[in-house]
């Protein structure tokens, strides 16, 4: 028997299944009597996250539509409207979970990540069946060729071009590379990714060995990554047991084996050229390019190095053709992009969406917008290497191109929503200290550029900035873009630049009028007392951690800013709202 | 490689001896060569290993590293050093580490940091207890931002942190080594 919808239906734990038992039945009895060929099947399913406490979350495959059930009257109208007469049912839909779309996600918290016969029930390894016995590697890259699929790891570089280069490059030994070193703060895909389906990584790896002709793959992994560790060690070893890996792989005369190794916490060895050197177990400092790890790579051999989520999209596009992958996206993007969208939104999480969908939608419309009645104020993607984006682009349909208009990029996808209590000096300075921390010290442009940068935040942050700073800033910045030898430094400004672009009155305020608008920049931060509106009820003082409140409340209290922290607690404390801040 | 992070407390008690002698420990690092077929390409999961055994890398086990695996000393250094992951100093038996990735940034993970350092009355400078117990560090990003603040003691995470939350961490582990000293 074959069905040919699925209906889904969503708890949250093990613990929900009493909480959707009447809906289960409802839909059971309704289909019952309008689909007697029993063409739908009804599948109990645990969702990702966290459930809305009013209504269980219902998706139809394969129309891929989630729906809001609040009782079994929604069931009967979803298989009567939608089921029987394929009828919009606009009322029930999810509009948050609709615009999701789900590739590289498909499988994560769908099946057990530590069973590699859950993966292989939803196809998996399937398409490594189809590229070993149906095509020639030269087919293999074609087909990924014509999806369009761009690197997920930062550049967008075509992934199909690059394995053919690999291909055709010479050497008797190539290899396959996973970049699971996921650095970028903020940004956890690649880690859920591992986590909940690794088995579609090692697939994905094995069909890249094939179409480059490598026998060998390593993961490259960040070491505080226990659990994605873990659950690869264990999806490479069964996978290995049934014959999906290793020597002769289904009885072909395809072998690859595949080695995890771990990093030991340097940023730049995501940047490919460090890694191979990382992997080599050297410092992870990154070489000039070209040559390029496509034609000489670890020890010196052709090698692909392809993102986890890169890599996560392929067994997909193997099964389902390239034209299905082509129609998902933009003109220029295509597919899906995964981002995790945390700071100041009600629901942080990995949210998956089609290339093109706009920041406003992902934002507000899936993770629900600002918290705590606060406004949005920007968004910065691209991670250390992007830049803020403002309210009037968030219309802006995300793809590589549109991004790097407006001054940010892709980058691997964290999205740090910023609200008015976020002050752009401030981010813009953690971000340059990540990346002077972070830099090899290898080239000069970005050793001493970053230090002078972030020399000049300082100050400005303190209140000892000049205009003037931020023209030497701009061309800094300009040479270190030009200079760098490698991504790190030829990027550390754009959060910089990004900023004085559409955040250039912050600036301004803090080096002229010496005020953080935000009370981040604690320097400039001075808190007084309204005598008017003071009650003198005296929680001030006693909350005061550094004694910098006197008075009494006969007399009424006064704060000592020469003492004061500036921690905020008695402005946070107060009932009255008589503390200023300015 | 979780399970290590995990029980490295409870091992840790009988190894406080090994810490203060490496030089009589060579028979474990002899192992860790040998599981690494003394392949020098394979340097920085050796050095992962032995600071996994040592808690940070004395510098006699490093020379003593090279020397097996045939490359000066200098390369074993220059890689220590490159790596935030190795220490060149014991680090307490407890690592705290918060983290202070964007995403925990904008939710205040330095107030926790700081909460922390006053509790252990640690400072910038000095990082780990004199009782060796506590070390206290920042890392970047650990993946878990959703749950932003979030900071990991060994191998276990603990995310949307306050600073009561931060306090009873640390409590509850000092009350389990008073009990375990017992
Ligand atoms: C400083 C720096 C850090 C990087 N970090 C990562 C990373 O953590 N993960 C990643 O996949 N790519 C990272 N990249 C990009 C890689 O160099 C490389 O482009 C990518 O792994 C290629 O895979 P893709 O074509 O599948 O995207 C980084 C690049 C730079 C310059
Ligand atoms: S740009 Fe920075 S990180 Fe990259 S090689 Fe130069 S110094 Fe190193
Ligand atoms: S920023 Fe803290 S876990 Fe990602």
């Amino acid at each position: 028997m074959s069905f040919n919808r699925y209906i889904l239906i969503y708890r949250e734990s093990d613990a929900g299944v009493d909480k959707n038992e009447n809906l289960f039945d409802a839909f059971m009895k309704e289909l019952g009597e309008k689909d007697p060929s029993n063409s739908v099947q009804v599948v109990d399913a645990v969702m990702n996250g966290k459930a809305d406490p009013d209504s269980t979350l219902v998706k139809i495959i394969p129309d891929n539509i989630y729906f809001k059930c609040k009782d079994p009257v929604d069931a009967i109208k979803i298989v009567d409207d939608f089921i029987i007469k394929n009828n919009p049912v606009k009322k029930l839909e999810a509009a948050a979970n609709n615009i999701q779309y789900r590739i590289v996600l498909r499988n994560c918290g769908v099946i057990d990540p530590e069973n590699i016969n859950e993966y292989i029930a939803r196809e998996g390894y399937s398409a490594l069946e189809k590229v070993l016995f149906d095509m020639t590697p030269d087919e293999v890259i074609a087909e990924i060729k014509k999806s369009g699929l761009r690197g997920r790891g930062g550049a967008g570089f075509p992934t199909g071009n690059k394995w053919a280069f690999t291909q055709q490059a010479v050497g008797d030994v190539k290899y396959v590379v996973c970049n699971a070193d996921e650095g970028d703060p903020g940004a956890y895909m690649d880690r859920s990714t591992l986590e909940g389906d690794p088995n579609s990584i090692i697939e994905a790896m094995a069909i890249a060995g094939y179409a480059v002709g490598a026998s060998k793959g390593y993961i490259y992994i960040r070491a505080e990554y226990p659990l994605a560790i873990k659950r690869l060690e264990i999806a490479i070893s069964q996978a290995t047991e049934m014959g999906l890996m290793g020597k002769n792989i289904m009885g072909s005369d395809f072998s690859f084996e595949i080695e995890i190794r771990y990093g030991a916490g340097a940023f730049v060895c995501g940047e490919e050229t460090a890694l191979l050197a990382s992997l080599q177990g050297e410092r992870g400092m990154p070489k000039p390019r070209p040559p390029f790890p496509a034609v000489k790579g670890l020890w010196g051999k052709p090698t692909v190095i392809n993102n986890v989520e890169t890599l996560a999209n392929i067994p997909v596009i193997i099964i389902k053709g390239s034209d299905w992958f082509n129609r998902i996206g933009t003109e220029k993007s295509k597919g899906t992009k995964v981002f995790a969208v945390t700071g100041k939104v009600k629901n942080s999480g990995l949210v998956e969406v089609p290339m093109g969908t706009t920041l406003r939608d992902i934002i507000f419309t899936v993770s629900g917008g600002i918290g705590n009645n606060r406004k949005f104020k920007a968004v910065q993607t691209g991670g250390p290497s992007g830049g803020v984006i403002p309210e009037k682009f968030l219309d802006t349909p995300i793809d590589y191109e549109n991004l790097v208009a407006l001054g940010s990029m892709m980058g691997s996808g964290g999205m740090i929503v910023m609200d008015e209590d976020d002050c752009m000096v401030d981010v813009n300075k953690f971000y340059l200290q990540f990346s002077v921390d972070e830099s090899c010290g290898k080239c000069a442009p970005c050793r001493l550029g970053g230090r002078q940068l972030l020399t000049y935040l300082q100050d400005i942050a303190k209140g000892n900035g000049d205009l003037k700073d931020i023209d030497k800033m701009k061309r800094i910045g300009n040479a270190m873009q030009k200079a760098s030898l490698c991504g790190l430094g030829q990027t550390t400004s754009n959060p910089i630049q990004s900023a004085l672009k559409y955040f250039y009155d912050e600036y301004e305020e803090h080096i002229v009028h010496k005020k953080c608008r935000a009370g981040k920049c604690l320097e400039l931060l001075t808190y007084t007392i309204n005598p008017e509106k003071c009650s003198r009820c005296g929680i001030c003082k006693r909350v005061c951690p550094a004694s910098a409140i006197s008075g009494d409340r006969e007399s009424g209290f006064a704060i000592d800013n020469a003492v004061c922290i500036k921690c905020g607690e008695c402005y946070n404390r107060c009932k009255f709202d008589a503390i200023d801040r300015g | 490689m979780r399970d290590n992070i995990e029980n490295m407390a409870s091992e840790n008690d009988a190894d406080s001896k090994k810490v203060a002698t490496p030089v009589r420990q060579y028979d474990v690092v002899v192992k860790i060569l040998e599981n690494y077929q003394y392949n020098h390409e394979k340097l920085i999961p050796i050095l992962h290993a032995v600071q996994e055994e040592y808690r940070y890398l004395p510098e006699a086990v490093m020379m003593y590293v090279a020397n097996a695996l045939g490359i000066s000393p200098a390369r074993v250094y220059g890689v220590a050093t490159f790596y935030a992951h190795f220490a060149l100093q014991p680090k307490g038996k407890y690592v705290v580490r918060v983290c202070d990735g964007t995403a925990c940034h904008v939710k205040g993970s330095m107030n926790m940091f700081e909460t922390i350092k006053k509790v252990l009355s640690l400072s910038d400078k000095k990082t780990t207890t004199d009782d060796l117990l506590f070390t206290v560090e920042t890392v970047s990003c650990l993946g878990a931002c959703g749950l932003a603040p979030v900071m990991m003691v060994n191998g276990d995470v603990y995310g949307q942190l306050t600073e009561n939350k931060v306090k009873d961490i640390i409590e509850n582990i000092r009350k389990h080594e008073a009990g375990v000293k017992k």
